[in-house]
């Protein structure tokens, strides 16, 4: 008789990555479906588009790489960073802007590091940097103003026809500038109640986007729930914004107020979404805190000081850089020891 | 009610308990054969104490521990040592051990017994010796013996007693039944242990999915200050490091042992094994095996004699080979596959799964690890088991290490949950096997410097001891040549000059003498070198050596030949160069025959 040899545990009862990133893609529908009903289709075309190239280059490059295709894409993480991208970028970003992105984001921050598991840095976001540096134009001339599916904006064909087609043809009626760059421009020369007046912001906080916000929180929380993330990013994340904004921006008639950080632009979808992508994060709880934390600190500072209006993806691939060093400092205590091991072997042992 | 802590992380498992505690305990009756291995519990290996052929009683000892730590074996009935030979033994390794057999007469009769009830009149040495001799070691798992375990060091004083009642692990109910139905024997156990160690506190740790032995051991402590606290079922809350944990609050210090924090942890059957060896006069003989799995009729608990062949427990469970495709021994989350039925129940076997394909599925093909930390959340003892396993695969063991990878207890939680079935578990143990070898060689380089240093040490030490006795040589020497002199001036105030010269000539006479005698000492030294007998035997081996280098160079030119390879005409150089050195040999040992006449007329001429 021969027997199964294996070593312990020969119980198993684990949810399988592709399912995680399935739970991951369904977390987000919320958010997007937010986003059809207050910009229109622009980031549903984007989101399939994205999730086709994506699809499309992991497979391309996993055969350069004669590793088994179908093995690798059934993980499914290939769609979460299409899914990303397509969420981030502006609802009327041409097709070959939005393709170069998730060119790069697979090719070049995944597949050239080692594909799945090696990436450095969050791969989303690499993509979302390139096209931001590169095409500033199109990437801050293109975002739907807030008019709603019902309310004129364009319908299904006319935003196919403006994202894919060649000639970039003033769109002026449909595009508008975003609530954070709105309100970061106009603050300089109007009271906060003259800003605020514009009607981009809406009743509240930021017409549509306090709703896309809220939906991605929504989802986000979701994640936690079923224990795919754990809260400690987001926290952090939302946490060190908000610090910054209560300590420097208490003045709405200077800077932007908390509740427009928090529910405008990528805050809630980087917070529970993008950050805590796992392989580019940071590993304990304790850094992951850290981690968060760095990204909502220098979201605010770049949002407030410097050119860009968002900048979540400069933030997260800032933080990307310092996880090793985060890391290194951040170990939990073992049980039996009286403190975590720090630093390198042979140094500051406790 | 018990306060009671938690401990970090942690799985809930289907327990997969209750197909084996449906029927009672049953006995696993006699089989054919018992195989004893001579090591069961950490330390020493017993030596046997009985020949080949000898009639053995029931109790007997059979083989003991001469030096060192250890404990006894017994013989679990009376009957013939067959054989004292190396067998299959219980071992994750699959290695065969050495194992006294002995087949069963079927008269199960007991060599004399002297039981003691009135223990507490002893001195607790003299009971601590009659749990050694009733080779008692930890039926939990590692199998540590009992009474070493039962005297901690001198410094520390044990202030709680735990009886670990928690068992944990799925399929697993050994302790379970035996709680059920021997709790009487497991407290009188308990108040032996505690009479020994006098703790303040004396307590049950049971998880709360086992109603029946709570009842049963809470009704057995009526009337008694044992506590019996029911915790919460968690994997692996009966980790000595956890339960502890659980029970207590503290933890164990890293590298130190429980009784460190005043705490001391024993298992449920190790009490009754204590009970029956004061009680009874009975030594461990027998223990309760759990016998589960889809692939048995009638999984349930039998209680076997140590040796009794897994073969024979499967046997009496029904089992079906056909459907049998993994036999673990041991649990699901940290047991071990065998490779044999043939291997013997021991002190340490609590449960043997023969489970089917369906039941314990292969796990799929390994995936990347994607840092998402589900290990990192169940991991009882907060590891970083992601970081661990990226240094184990990458070989950074000096990285693993420094996280910690030495407090890593292998129970298997961060496999379990791992979304890219990872075996995280194997990756662990090949670090720390890895690790191991580095220390023990680097331990081997370290004596081997020390050695060299020593040797150096003291070459230097003789060379100045050289020098200095050449030192004062010459110092005696320059004395004795200033006596001469101051001696030769007298003699030259008193006598004449032709005297001095005459002298002169003769220390040169004596110079010429002394140097002719060392030439021919010199010879006389040099002449065994020219013995040739050596010689010959060196070019003999020299031929030899040169013919079977060259029949193998001509193998391998044969099979270049045949494979066309292309290092052809290398080969044939060889094999060429290789036909030149056994000419020559041959020639060189010819005419090394060849001289021993001619040595000896020269020698004669000379």
């Amino acid at each position: 008789m021969a027997f199964v040899q294996q070593s312990s545990p020969h119980a198993r009862n684990a949810r399988p990555t592709s399912r995680v990133m399935l739970w991951v893609i369904i977390a987000a529908l919320p958010g997007l479906l937010a986003q059809v009903g207050f910009f229109g289709w622009g980031n549903l075309i984007n989101v399939v588009w994205c999730i086709a190239v994506a699809v499309g280059s992991e497979a391309a490059f996993l055969t350069l790489r004669k590793k088994p295709v179908a093995f690798f894409l059934r993980d499914n993480t290939a769609a979460v960073t299409g899914l990303l991208l397509g969420l981030s970028l502006p609802q009327f970003a041409p097709w070959w802007v939005s393709g170069i992105a998730v060119v790069t984001a697979i090719v070049i921050a995944k597949q050239l590091y080692g594909g799945l598991g090696s990436n450095p840095f969050n791969p989303a976001m690499v993509g979302y940097a390139l096209v931001l540096i590169s095409f500033p134009v199109a990437m801050t001339t293109n975002w739907a103003e807030p008019s709603g599916l019902f309310n004129g904006a364009p319908d299904f064909t006319d935003t196919l026809g403006r994202i894919f087609s060649a000639s970039q043809t003033s769109f002026d009626g449909w595009t508008m500038a975003t609530p954070l760059d709105e309100y970061k421009h106009q603050i300089a020369s109007h009271t906060a109640a003259e800003v605020l007046n514009h009607p981009m912001f809406g009743d509240g906080i930021a017409k549509g986007w306090e709703w896309v916000n809220l939906a991605f929180l929504a989802g986000g929380l979701l994640l936690v729930f079923l224990r795919i993330i754990t809260w400690h990013i987001p926290a952090g994340f939302l946490g060190g914004l908000a610090v910054m904004s209560l300590a420097f921006g208490s003045n709405a008639d200077q800077y932007a107020p908390l509740t427009l950080h928090l529910l405008a632009g990528g805050t809630m979808l980087g917070a529970f979404f993008i950050a805590t992508d796992p392989v580019s994060a940071a590993t304990s709880h304790q850094g992951k805190l850290i981690y968060g934390a760095g990204i909502g600190i220098l979201i605010y500072i770049i949002r407030t000081w410097g050119n860009y209006p968002d900048a979540v993806a400069f933030s997260v691939l800032l933080l990307n850089f310092a996880v090793p060093f985060i890391d290194h400092y951040t170990p939990p205590r073992t049980y039996g020891h009286h403190k975590p091991r720090r630093g390198v072997p042979g140094r500051n042992q406790g | 009610m018990t306060q009671l802590w938690d401990f970090a992380g942690g799985i809930h498992p289907a327990e997969n308990k209750h197909q084996s505690t449906r029927s009672p305990i049953r006995d696993a009756g006699i089989p054919d054969l018992l195989v004893l291995p001579l090591q069961q519990h950490i330390g020493e290996p017993a030596e046997p104490l009985v020949e080949v052929g000898e009639r053995v009683l029931k109790g007997q000892k059979l083989a003991d521990v001469r030096s060192g730590i250890g404990v006894p074996v017994h013989a679990p009935t009376s009957g013939i040592i067959e054989s004292i030979t190396e067998r299959p033994v219980p071992h994750p390794s699959g290695l065969d051990d050495w194992c006294i057999v002995l087949r069963p007469d079927g008269e199960d009769q007991w060599r004399e017994r002297q039981p003691i009830t009135e223990y507490r009149k002893l001195e607790r040495e003299t009971v601590l010796e009659r749990i050694r001799e009733a080779g008692i070691s930890g039926m939990g798992g590692a199998g540590f013996p009992t009474n070493i375990k039962l005297r901690p060091p001198k410094d520390r004083k044990v202030d709680t007693l735990i009886l670990n009642g928690a068992e944990c692990e799925p399929y697993i109910t050994a302790d379970d039944m035996t709680m059920r139905e021997k709790a009487t024997e497991v407290i009188a156990g308990l108040k032996i242990m505690a009479w020994i160690l006098r703790p303040e506190r004396c307590v049950i740790g049971i998880e709360d999915n086992k109603p029946e032995a709570i009842e049963a051991i809470k009704t057995a402590c009526e009337g008694t200050q044992i506590e019996v606290a029911v915790i919460p079922t968690k994997y692996p809350s009966g980790g000595e490091k956890q339960l502890i944990r659980i029970l207590t609050g503290l933890e164990v210090p890293n590298e130190g042992i429980p009784a460190d924090i005043g705490v001391m942890c024993q298992n449920v059957g190790t009490a009754v094994a204590v009970a029956r060896a004061m009680l009874e006069d009975s030594p461990l003989i027998s223990r309760i095996v759990t016998v589960t799995g889809d692939a048995v009729r009638e999984p349930g608990n039998y209680e076997a004699w140590i040796g009794t062949p897994i073969e024979h427990l499967l046997t009496k469970a029904g089992v079906d080979e056909k459907k049998l495709n993994r036999l673990v021994l041991g649990g699901p989350m940290m047991g071990y596959t065998l490779t044999t039925t043939a291997i013997p129940v021991t002190k340490t076997t609590n449960c043997v799964i023969a489970a089917t394909a369906a039941e314990l599925p292969d796990p799929p093909t390994e995936q990347p690890c994607i840092r998402c930390g589900q290990c990192a959340e169940v991991c009882p003892m907060e590891l970083l088991p992601q970081q661990l396993f990226w240094y184990s695969k990458s070989e950074e063991f000096e990285k693993a290490e420094h996280l910690n990878l030495f407090d890593c207890i292998e129970c298997g939680a961060c496999s379990y949950v791992c979304p890219s079935s990872i075996p995280l578990v194997q990756y662990y143990r090949y670090a720390k096997g890895e690790i191991r070898v580095q220390r023990a060689e680097q331990l081997k380089a370290d004596r081997a410097r020390e050695r060299f240093e020593a040797r150096k040490a003291r070459l230097e030490r003789e060379q100045e001891e050289k020098e200095l006795r050449r030192k004062e040589r010459a110092r005696a020497a320059a004395e004795a040549q200033a006596r001469k002199q101051a001696e030769a001036e007298q003699a030259a105030e008193t006598g004449d000059a032709t005297d001095d010269r005459a002298a002169k000539a003769a220390l040169v006479q004596q110079a010429l003498e002394r140097k002719k005698a060392k030439v021919a000492t010199g010879e006389q030294k040099s002449a065994p070198e020219q013995d040739d007998k050596p010689d010959i035997e060196a070019l003999e081996k020299q031929l030899t050596q040169a013919r079977s280098k060259l029949e193998t160079m001509q193998r391998m030119l044969d099979e270049a030949k045949e494979q066309q390879a292309d290092n052809v005409d290398k080969l044939e150089r060889a094999v060429a160069k290789n036909h030149d050195r056994v000419a020559r040999a041959e020639q060189a040992l010819q005419e090394a025959r060849e001289a021993p006449a001619r040595n000896t007329e020269n020698q004669t001429s000379d």
